[in-house]
């Protein structure tokens, strides 16, 4: 069964990149364009990963990050932070709401498959 | 990163969408009131533009994207107070932007230096904030920085910080023990590894799974994976999203496989965990005893020796499995991967990208299918009555259908005139500095949608028309103050739809046509004789005449060589018609309209003598056939009609376009009463009224040539071609027939419409201030 | 939709095709005639020879601009070529044949009264057109006069043959309605 990764961006170049490259790699793939998007399909949808990035209208990262994490069925389950901050505090931020890794941008497709395997398998 | 090039079309549009959002937001920046949400949105569109160009290697935008975007956090973050000359500097940067990418897309190198001053100006402001340097870009005091020689934070080097993470908590361990390892005899030309890996209770609560960690340790080489279970609590006690598991492993790797591929695997939990990793070499022939034996020291690979005789060393009840079927970590899978979690994806797609060409080919099938439709209808009419009514019934269940998919697909290609609207604060800004103006422009309707084509199709009318307004139609504001008017000017830019039209108007306050003027440079050119008596409405016309120009001196802002004739040739070959109404002192008022769609109309089929003509419906008022006590002659030269109690010229259409054969007596056929665009009058004399029909208009001109009175033309039912007659065009030529006659005015031309000029109409969306 | 008399497409004959292709400078005319005269023209800007449908009539325009006709969704206009020539408006019957050619971006048709042959003509072949008192016809659209056994076909350049034709009357104006 494939598993599925919801990529959650507000930037459709980089939702169509991430789509595009793990498709590519045998995943499915779902889309959301902000933090709000992303709860309103993960109730309806199970995902096996989401790729969130962090500045994004409406809601952002984080906070989608909380949210997810204050749900039951989504303690565990495998967020990936999407981000070009440099700061460290960006970081911190997100591993203290519930991060499970981080992506920088700019990624090259080898580097997101091996982050994605990494914690999804 | 091949792969990635097939996204960069999708980079780019997105980027010009979001230089247009960036631009729209800093223009309504304005110093006292800021809105922090229009600025975040302003920091995202540069943000993302950032981050996609940094995936295709755009460095030089990449470089000066960050430094505008750090600008934009210090705004943020309040630290830069918005002024104007930051509003500036930062408009000044998107346009920089825009170049960079516009040179990315072409795949030309941007001249050397071209975002050296934007640099600079921004970097201005990062030290008035007192922030010479922000956390990462570089202060670069005197000398501009070209910034692709600007070291950009975000890539490389952070990786390296993120190892560094991991780094820091196994170096820490290096001072530590040295622990038993699994042993056994290391096979020639391979390195042992010994991991132990013992998580906190909480990791799973970060979404991270220790299987999947040692799966990848697995896929680096043999791996002989050790659970321990001595911390695992009793069945009662145990929480399964607590980890209380760890684990040793024992990996024979090939020598490639160095160390950075053992910490990445713990890449996201080094600080959640306690790892000791250690190496062996191949062996100097040691039999390794059975019992548990101190790392062996040997290079070349270094060792890293490991703290505390940890749980490997008195593996308690050592679950060992090996490397074909470890699953430690299953007890404390998610919960989350239900029955319904399946391989259907998600409903979270709200919208797809298309291919226009694949959106234009759903047009022309529609446009097809509407043809054929009618030409069953027109093969059904002939069926004895009676008969068949179920087929015709089914026929017009397949015309309704047709009908709204007709409208469906139309819809696809529907925009909001905003794209275009929002380019013009920019304009007026620019044209208001030029010109010494102030001016303020009120924007309404924006919301109001049209086809794709013709909104691309209003930029260039509309922003002449705009210009033409700053530049001729309004004073300077010492003028204006001594007329008593406002310092500032205001033109308003208005959208509507009205009767299936798209009417946008564009109002100024200034000072008016000034019809002696024009009048007399018309007459000075030829264009008008002289002598010749012309209405307010026509002098005003006028200015649409080719080569008219209005200022006395060539301006710099509007007098281009281009004038308003440009802009009407333009909003004509869409279909579209323009008129002016002026009111001397009061202002301008331009008003085009143009069809909502390029593509299908709403017409009726109209016969004369044996041919048949579309009108639009539309221009439609009535069609009636009139009493001889309603016809009266003037001039001998052409009929007027009394309808609905005006006068209204009757122009005979088989005179017009000399057809045989047709009824010359309108008491004996039919006057189709027509309205242009500006609302004058018509009576067409015609045959017959055939009944409605929704035509697909096809060119004339893509294999032949535009016609007087012609629209376009379309495909009848029976497959013949009809022609769409232009209704403000068959009224030109009616007028030129009577002028021959000696007489410029068509004097039953129906009611001039009212030149005085009425308060700017606020029918749909909100009004936008834009203060110059 | 149309009454579909249309001939098969004068590519599709091969004994011509190899013709042709046995000397090369040779080049393939499709010849029609025109009363008692026989014209040829480049069967390179032939696209389809089709038996004659109604036109629909446009407006003001000298009489050999029959009108236009439904070419399966596009328009195009067709031209009498014997009114072209002078001869007065022909009197169509079904019979009547219609050459559709591709003059540059542009397709449109022209009335002939049959098609008779294709010739495949050498250059050397062709003489060059004699002086004509330009009253009837103008030299220019002539490309030259090839006899074939003991009929001479006058070979027509057909870019210049309705040159004035696509030519925008009217630069301030373009086709209103412009489908996409």
């Amino acid at each position: 069964m494939k598993k599925k990764v919801m990529t959650v961006d507000d930037s459709r170049t980089m939702r169509d990149m991430v789509s595009f490259t793990l498709r590519g790699a045998g995943y499915d793939v779902v889309e959301a364009a902000d933090g709000q998007q992303a709860m309103s399909a993960i109730a309806t949808t199970t995902v096996d990963l989401v790729i969130t990035d962090l500045n994004m209208p409406v809601m952002d990262g984080l906070t989608l990050i909380r949210k997810l994490r204050a749900i039951p069925a989504h303690r565990t389950l495998p967020i990936l932070m999407l981000t070009t901050e440099a700061d460290e505090s960006k970081k911190s931020e997100g591993r203290a709401a519930g991060a499970t890794g981080w992506i920088v941008k700019p990624f090259n497709p080898d580097k997101l498959v091996s982050v994605v395997q990494k914690v999804c398998g | 990163m091949d792969d990635l090039s097939r996204f960069k079309q999708t980079y780019f549009d997105e980027s010009a969408e979001l230089l247009a959002v960036a631009e729209a937001g800093l223009l309504r920046l304005a110093p006292g009131e800021v809105d922090m949400d229009e600025v975040n949105a302003i920091f995202r569109a540069v943000h993302s533009i950032k981050g996609g160009g940094g995936a295709f290697g755009f460095n030089d935008l990449v470089a000066f994207a960050h430094e505008f975007e750090t600008v934009m956090d210090g705004v943020r973050n309040a630290e830069i107070p918005v002024t104007t000359e930051l509003v500036d500097t930062l408009i000044r940067a998107n346009d920089v932007l825009a170049r960079l990418l516009a040179h990315a897309a072409d795949e030309t190198d941007a001249p050397a230096g071209t975002t050296d001053e934007s640099v600079a100006a921004l970097r201005l402001f990062l030290d008035k904030a007192g922030e010479p340097a922000t956390d990462e870009a570089p202060a670069a005091p005197s000398p501009v920085v070209s910034p692709a020689a600007t070291l950009y934070p975000d890539d490389e080097d952070d990786e390296a910080g993120i190892f560094g993470d991991a780094l820091a908590a196994i170096q820490a361990a290096r001072d530590d023990q040295p622990a038993p390892a699994s042993g056994g005899p290391i096979p020639e030309g391979k390195v042992r590894w010994t991991i132990v890996f013992r998580p906190k209770a909480e990791l799973l609560l970060s979404g991270n799974e220790p299987t999947y960690m040692l799966r990848a340790l697995r896929r680096l080489g043999e791996a002989e994976v050790v659970c321990h279970l001595d911390k695992l609590p009793s069945l009662r006690d145990l929480d399964a999203e607590l980890l209380h598991l760890s684990w040793t492993v024992t990996l024979l790797a090939d020598p490639q496989v160095d160390r950075a591929q053992i910490d990445d695997v713990f890449e996201f939990v080094a600080d959640d965990c306690d790892i000791r990793i250690s190496a062996e070499a191949p062996p100097p022939a040691i039999i390794p005893p059975a019992a548990p034996v101190p790392v062996l020291q040997s290079s070349p690979v270094p060792t890293v020796a490991l703290p505390e005789p940890v749980a490997a060393s008195s593996p308690a009840t050592p679950v060992a499995t090996t490397s074909g079927s470890a699953k430690p970590g299953d007890g404390a899978k998610r919960t989350n991967g239900g029955a319904a979690g399946g391989d259907h994806t998600g409903p979270t797609t709200h919208t797809i990208r298309v291919d226009l060409d694949k959106i234009d080919r759903l047009v022309n099938m529609v446009g097809e299918m509407v043809i054929t439709q009618a030409m069953i209808a027109e093969h059904l009419r002939d069926l004895p009555p009676g008969q068949f009514q179920e087929l015709l019934e089914g026929l017009e269940g397949l015309a309704q259908h047709t009908r709204e998919l007709r409208e469906s697909v139309m819809s696809i290609r529907a925009q909001p005139v905003s794209s275009v609207f929002s380019r013009m604060p920019r304009l007026v800004r620019e044209c208001a500095a030029m010109t010494g103006k102030e001016v303020m422009l009120i924007t309404s309707g924006e919301t109001t949608e049209v086809d794709k084509t013709v909104v691309e199709n209003l930029v260039d009318p509309l922003t002449h028309m705009i210009r033409n307004s700053i530049d001729h139609g309004l004073e300077s504001p010492e003028e204006r103050e001594r007329v008593g008017k406002p310092r500032a000017g205001t033109v308003h830019l208005s959208a509507a739809h009205r009767s299936g039209r798209i009417v946008i108007e564009v109002t100024d306050d200034g000072r008016g046509i000034n019809r002696a003027k024009v009048l007399s440079k018309a007459i000075e050119k030829g264009l008008v004789q002289p002598g010749a008596s012309l209405s307010d409405e026509e002098i005003d016309n006028l200015i649409f005449l080719p080569g008219f120009s209005t200022a006395d001196q060539v301006s710099n802002l509007s007098g281009r060589g281009v004038g308003m004739d440009v802009v009407r040739r333009n909003i004509s070959s869409l279909g579209g018609r323009i008129g002016v109404y002026s009111t001397p002192g009061e202002g301008s008022r331009f008003v085009l309209s143009l069809p909502l769609t390029l593509a299908v109309l709403d017409g009726m089929v109209i016969s004369v003598g044996e041919e048949r003509f579309v009108l639009p419906l539309t221009n439609i008022v009535e069609s009636l056939r009139p009493k001889p006590a309603d016809l009266h002659g003037l001039v001998n030269k052409c009929d007027v009609m009394m309808a609905r109690g005006e006068y209204v010229r009757l122009v005979h259409l088989h005179r017009l376009f000399g057809i045989p054969k047709a009824i010359d007596d309108a008491t004996k056929g039919l006057v189709v009463l027509v309205e242009t665009e500006d609302g004058s009058r018509l009576g067409l004399v015609v045959d017959e009224v055939l009944g409605q029909q929704q035509v697909v208009i096809k060119s004339l001109e893509a294999n032949f040539r535009r016609l007087d009175g012609v629209a376009a033309a379309t495909i009848l039912g029976d497959g013949r071609v009809a022609l769409i007659l232009d209704v403000a065009g068959l009224r030109e030529m009616s007028r030129h027939g009577a002028a021959t006659g000696g007489n410029t005015q068509g004097a039953g031309n129906s009611t001039p419409p009212s030149p005085s000029l009425p308060a700017p109409t606020d029918r749909t969306g909100q009004r936008q201030r834009q203060t110059v | 939709m149309s009454s579909s008399t249309a001939i098969a497409p004068v590519g599709s004959r091969t004994d011509l095709q190899s013709a042709g292709a046995a000397n090369g400078s040779e080049e393939q005319y499709v010849t029609f005639t025109v009363g008692s005269e026989e014209y040829g023209v480049n069967i390179l800007a032939v696209r389809e020879i089709r038996g004659w449908t109604p036109e629909s009539r446009l407006p003001n325009l000298p009489d050999y601009v029959r009108g236009v006709i439904n070419l399966r969704g596009i328009i195009i206009p067709i031209f009498d070529l014997r009114a072209r020539f002078g001869g007065g408006l022909t009197q169509v019957t079904k019979r009547h044949v219609v050459v559709v050619m591709q003059v540059g971006e542009r397709t449109r048709g022209i009335l002939v009264d049959a098609i008779s042959d294709i010739l495949a003509i050498g250059h050397d072949a062709i003489k060059p057109p004699p002086d004509v008192d330009s009253g009837l016809i103008d030299a220019e659209y002539l490309s030259g006069l090839y006899t074939a056994e003991n009929r001479m076909v006058t070979l027509l350049n057909v870019g210049k043959l309705f040159a004035g034709e696509h030519v925008d009357q009217d630069p301030a104006a373009r086709t209103a309605l412009e489908p996409t």
